[in-house]
């Protein structure tokens, strides 16, 4: 039986000229998730503010549960019973806080709660929210001192007590890794059961297939797709969202050229198992592996961020002991940082300025910058990762988040390398912008060694020639991405954990 | 994708009022005062009144561009007016006891600013120690430390030492001119040296931040240091030359006021730090830059010049000037955070 929590009718909103959403029709319904997916640029993510009360819609309704709702706060919305948690954890939890006071919080704000605290009381009643949502940690922990999981936990726990009639997740599993994220969905399902409509927002097909009952597609926004018939067609939904299919994503696996990184009896940490490994021009090589698992070390190791513990590096047959960033970069490695908002874009720049950021010595004369020569690199990269903008002089924050993806991959191309290393370069990036990126690194791949860190096993399929597994800081599998054998795969991402719940099959 | 780029020219948006009001409103303001100012107080628009604004603000200016080189970095300095009072004082010491040259005085300045700053960088960047806290700290410790020679007394010639002696040291008439030389431009014994000094000053520092790539990197530092980190720039070094900038340009502040008094006054400079600061924050509104910037920084300095100058003439007293400064600060960082662009959230 369905039963409307949220219905909208012909929802519009622009900024100035630009036309965000063009006529929006939906209903979600309770006990149910939607899943709600399009590419950056639909829409979704002003749909979500309209709902949540952070932009008023400019025409249309919204009736929750029959009442008409039209939020001019956030906190009108959620006193309403639409309650959002947002992709960055931390908006959602105090970290210097402890678990008990942060579950406790809204009940702490409200006016008439008492001037002095009760740690007794407060902690009684943060167990017991804790335990009604399943959260199995100390409440009298800081959050800070909490993985990502378990913060994630806590701001849903915490939204959950203002007793949501819909709950806005935009992207919750962007910084978790796939065990953490099926922590989160036992939590989902629970909720799901309590009668709670839930308006899911990912990009990550795992994800989506795990979790949704129903899948509605944006583009341009407008609504261009709902799929709720059992099985649901998660191909017709990611069409529809593309306006094409997701089959053209086909490769041409490449031969490997000469070696030009190769490192020998590598040992991430004290403890850890020496690996060797070798990275070829002509080469993409996805390294694949659980949050963990030792990929970021990788990185870090071949970008001169952090020393391996032991061990080897030659580039092009010379050693290579980079010493800095600088090292790295003079020496031909170049890397593109994981968490572009906090390791790449420079806010306050525009389009151009990031682009020539890390190369502004080939743009200056005796220090001097030669305005032209950027425009010129910046027009390039605009036009050859296909980044969607009014102009180069465009503030990088008025940019989707592909387009602003796009710039910092774009920044790295910019210039040959030897070797190019990105670290979780999809990252909150839609299919379309994936695609250019992906495309565009295995173009340009002819002359260097590419290496791409990704936790999507999608992504991983999609961009390389070799993809590699690490588990356990070191590295368990090796395949060349040519009928590859997706079971033996997951097998070796997982790796110990299979033994811990008392599997016996062995990765290798 | 060939369209986007053919197009890019044509499709610039149009500023909306709103972003006029933000870009040149303050200008506007500033040009609106000096009509003001020249229709209704006789004398204020002559070529020794504009002299007069300019002298007046030209060492809290020259100090403000050291401020705004380490905003940049977003850092911040709150050891330049001490630095530049133990410049005052330490060049008196080196004239009037030391009874050595200018030159030497003048250099001797100049290195200790450069230390203090490089001091404050080792703190702020390897001891971790918080901008503010470090140079506030440092702050305390240069009031202190220039009062200890001297036992807590003012420098001038005649005085007698600790050790009995009188000190026989003159501030050299080369020294003097730093502060009292006027040069000709159109009318004779016009501009000071002070203000020429703001004007290089100013041109040095606004090419260094705009034109060149050190001053890019130093931006980038300041918007986003681990992207700036992670792109190769060595963000340590940068942000230790941003406070050796500031200390060098204090401590030039410092030679100035010397010059212009004559004698190691230990209690001049006392409102140095707050001006120089209020100048720098005033700067964030001037065409809309909403960051550190030297232009900016040089025209908060002159229109807080003209508003006191104007306000003087018209017979207000002294002591509403700090009221005066302070609500155009107040009004000024309403104009650069309420209504700029990091107000409009898309």
């Amino acid at each position: 039986m369905k039963n409307t929590a949220v219905e909208l009718v012909g929802i519009t909103k622009a900024f100035g000229e630009n036309t965000v959403l063009r006529g929006i029709d939906l209903e979600l319904h309770a006990g149910q998730v939607t899943v709600l997916m399009g590419a950056n640029g639909a829409g979704k993510s002003t749909l979500v503010k309209v709902l949540c009360g952070v932009h008023p819609a400019n025409a249309g309704t919204i009736k929750l549960y029959g009442e008409a709702f039209s939020p001019l706060t956030p906190s009108e919305a959620i006193r309403s019973g639409v309650v959002t948690v947002h992709q960055s954890i931390n908006d959602g939890v105090i970290p210097d806080l402890d678990v008990a006071s942060n579950l406790m919080l809204d009940h702490l704000a409200k006016p008439g709660s008492g001037f002095f605290l009760n740690k007794k009381k407060n902690y009684a009643e943060a167990r017991k929210i804790a335990a009604a949502m399943a959260l199995d940690v100390d409440v009298r922990q800081l959050v800070s001192e909490l993985d990502l999981a378990d913060r994630q936990l806590v701001a849903i726990a915490r939204a959950m007590a203002h007793k949501p009639k819909l709950l806005i997740l935009d992207e919750p599993t962007s910084s978790l890794s796939a065990t953490e994220a099926k922590r989160l969905f036992v939590l989902l399902d629970r909720l799901r059961d309590s009668g709670v409509a839930i308006l899911y927002i990912s990009h990550r097909m795992s994800d989506i297939r795990r979790i949704s009952d129903r899948i509605v597609s944006m583009r341009d926004g407008k609504i261009s797709g709902v799929f709720e018939e059992s099985p649901l067609d998660y191909e017709g939904a990611v069409r529809a969202m593309l306006g094409h299919s997701m089959t053209d994503a086909n490769i041409q696996i490449q031969e490997p050229g000469t070696p030009i990184m190769q490192m020998k009896d590598i040992v991430l940490q004290e403890g850890a198992t020496a690996f060797s490994l070798d990275l070829h021009a002509n080469e993409v090589v996805a390294i694949t592996g659980l949050v963990g698992s030792g990929k970021s070390g990788l990185a870090n190791v071949l970008f001169g961020l952090s020393k391996p513990h032991s061990g080897e590096m030659t580039l092009k047959g010379a050693p290579y002991n980079p010493r800095s960033q600088g090292q790295a970069i003079s020496a031909g490695v170049f890397l593109c940082p994981k968490d572009r908002a906090t390791n790449a874009v420079v806010q306050d720049f525009d389009i151009t300025k990031n682009i020539t950021l890390p190369f502004l010595a080939r743009h200056s004369l005796f220090s001097f910058l030669n305005f032209g020569s950027e425009h010129v690199t910046a027009q390039n990269t605009i036009a050859d990762l296909g980044i969607i903008c009014q102009s180069d002089t465009d503030e990088i924050g008025s940019l989707s988040g592909g387009n602003q993806q796009k710039v910092m991959v774009g920044r790295w191309l910019v210039e040959e390398s030897d070797l190019l290393v990105l670290d979780e370069p999809f990252q909150g990036v839609d299919i379309k912008a994936r695609r250019d990126i992906g495309e565009k690194i295995r173009k340009t791949a002819t002359a260097r060694a590419t290496a791409v860190m990704v936790s999507e096993m999608d992504e991983a399929l999609e961009i390389a020639d070799r993809i590699i597994v690490m588990n356990d800081q070191t590295i368990v599998g090796d395949h060349r991405n040519e009928n590859i054998d997706l079971r033996l795969v997951l097998t070796q991402v997982v790796g110990q954990l299979n033994n811990a719940t008392g599997n016996d099959e062995h990765a290798n | 994708m060939n369209m986007q780029t053919d197009n890019l020219k044509t499709t610039r948006p149009k500023r909306t009022a709103t972003e006029i009001a933000i870009r040149y409103g303050f200008l506007a303001l500033m040009v609106g005062l000096v009509i003001f100012f020249s229709v209704t107080t006789e004398g204020f628009a002559s070529p020794y009144s504009a002299v007069f604004i300019f002298q007046s603000v030209a060492i809290t200016g020259i100090l403000a561009l050291g401020v705004t080189a380490t905003l940049v970095v977003d850092g911040f300095d709150l050891s330049i007016g001490s630095t530049a009072t133990s410049a005052l004082m330490l060049s008196a010491y080196v004239l009037v006891v030391l009874e050595m040259n200018a030159f030497v005085a003048v250099a001797a300045c100049l290195v200790m600013g450069a230390l203090v700053g490089l001091i404050n960088g080792i703190l702020i960047v390897k001891f971790r120690v918080p901008d503010l806290l470090a140079t506030l700290g440092m702050m305390f410790l240069l009031i202190g430390l220039q009062r200890i020679p001297t036992q807590g007394r003012s420098i001038a010639t005649g005085m007698t030492l600790p050790d009995g002696r009188v000190a026989e040291g003159t501030f050299s008439k080369a020294f003097l001119a730093l502060g009292r030389h006027r040069f000709d431009f159109f009318i004779d014994n016009l501009i000071p040296v002070s203000v020429i000094v703001l004007l290089v000053v100013g041109l040095l520092v606004w090419v260094f931040m705009e034109l060149t790539r050190h001053g890019r990197l130093m931006y980038a530092i300041g918007s986003n240091s681990r992207a700036a980190s992670l792109a190769g720039t060595n963000v340590n070094r940068y942000k230790v030359l941003a406070y050796m900038i500031s200390g060098v340009l204090a401590s030039v502040g410092g030679i100035l006021l010397a010059a212009r008094l004559g004698r190691g006054d230990i209690a001049s400079g006392n409102n140095l730090l707050l001006d120089s600061v209020a100048a720098a924050l005033i700067g964030f509104a001037v065409l809309g830059a909403a960051k550190p910037n030297a232009f900016g920084t040089i025209i908060g300095a002159l229109f807080i010049g003209i508003l006191l100058q104007g306000l003087t003439m018209m017979n207000a007293p002294y002591y509403t000037q700090d009221f005066v400064k302070g609500a155009v600060l107040v009004v000024a960082l309403v104009f650069t955070f309420a209504l700029s662009k990091r107000g409009g959230a898309h």
